[in-house]
């Protein structure tokens, strides 16, 4: 359970209002509104379809945004200079799904990446920084091995570990337990409420892992195809009665009703001769 | 920006005060290392420091590193809770030494 309060007080470190975006002519965020106050762990929570991925992909500024705006630290995303963007960028990290990291450098070459390339820090200065968060993520003694070394849980403890080495404002958590044991998968869950705890950050994790996210959120956003069903304390949406979340949190499919046109003429087009 | 450092009953203790990020560490660290090649006693005063980022916290690893390879006495005075729970973090809590006060770095003598 988390420990620290969220600063709900202070300008939102991340807004999201009104989003709508498409892929092709499918609508896949359908007015989005959401908000994350310093210090707070906000859990994007849905099934497989429902836009959480999406999100974080249009919250990394990686495309932009149909309708509504996007705001990180007060600025509107889409409005940004190349320049102002990397600067916002430095102040952001990104735990991948799968790590991400460059399986040609070593896990101490990975960590030490982003503070070679945006700060001009002394030599020394980054081989402690970046020695101080293996610590942290307990991957001392492991930076000379490669990525392709690492057990499931020690690839994303290092890409959190280079995901926090420059300190972020903002720490963006796609799907951390994925794969996982689940005694690593709760390793890595008070992992991040220890850094919450001692850094200044804000953090999203995007997730389906009930027990994860009801672990570490300070909130939830319950997304379902694209749509955001509620944003509550993990409380509030425990004991939601809302039937798509309640179908969510016993793991309860949902079966779409069944368009009986539609259904036999994707079966039978050009199937049948009359 | 520059830090101050005071010479006090024997020791240089560098005056941290502020934010120390990436902006200004590498000032916290010349500032740091002069002072420990100057003075065999240095301790670094971190009472005023509002925030201490990990390049920040790496300027006190490299110092105490130094002190210790070339015999020296090198420790941390008056640590506010924000720069406690950046150590903490890393277990450095457990790695530097540590005093509430000058004064009480005094009382343990020479």
């Amino acid at each position: 359970m988390n420990t620290t309060p969220p600063d709900t007080s202070s300008q939102p470190v991340i807004e999201v209002n009104n989003l709508v975006t498409y892929y092709g002519d499918q609508k896949i965020l359908d007015d989005v509104s959401l908000s994350v106050a310093p210090g707070e762990i906000m859990v994007i929570m849905g099934g497989s379809g429902s836009g959480k991925s999406t999100l974080l992909r249009y919250l990394l500024g990686l495309h932009r945004a149909d309708a509504g705006d996007i705001r990180l630290f007060g600025k509107n995303i889409d409005t940004l200079s190349s320049h102002e963007w990397m600067e916002i960028r430095k102040k952001i990290g990104v735990s991948f799904q799968g790590g991400a990291l460059f399986n040609s450098m070593t896990v101490g070459e990975n960590v030490r990446m982003p503070l070679r390339e945006h700060t001009s820090l002394d030599e020394n200065t980054i081989k402690i920084m970046s020695r101080m968060k293996l610590e942290v993520v307990n991957l001392a003694g492991y930076e000379h091995l490669m990525p392709a070394q690492l057990s499931g849980g020690m690839i994303k403890r290092a890409a959190l570990a280079r995901a926090i080495v420059m300190d972020p404002g903002i720490l963006f958590f796609d799907e951390p337990s994925a794969g996982l044991d689940p005694v690593v998968a709760a390793d890595l869950d008070n992992l991040i409420l220890r850094i919450r705890d001692a850094m200044p950050v804000s953090i999203v994790v995007v997730t389906h892992e009930l027990q994860s996210a009801f672990k570490i959120a300070d909130r939830i956003t319950v997304l379902d195809r694209g749509r955001i069903l509620m944003v509550g304390s993990v409380e509030e949406v425990r004991h939601s009665d809302n039937p798509r979340i309640r179908n969510l949190l016993t793991r309860t499919s949902e079966d779409e009703p069944v368009d009986v046109d539609g259904y036999l003429q994707r079966l039978t087009e050009g199937a049948m001769r009359f | 920006m520059t830090f101050p450092v005071e010479d006090r009953q024997g020791f240089s203790v560098v005056m941290l005060n502020g934010e120390i990020d990436l902006n200004n560490s590498p000032d916290a660290r010349k500032v740091i290392l002069n002072s420990l090649k100057k003075m065999k006693h240095v301790m670094v005063d971190l009472s005023s420091v509002e925030y201490i980022d990990s390049s920040g916290v790496a300027s006190l690893v490299e110092g105490f590193q130094y002190a210790r390879t070339n015999d020296l006495e090198f420790g941390l005075i008056g640590v506010s809770e924000a720069a406690m729970s950046v150590l903490r973090l890393a277990r450095l809590d457990q790695v530097f030494t540590i005093y509430s006060s000058l004064d009480e770095r005094l009382e343990h003598g020479s």
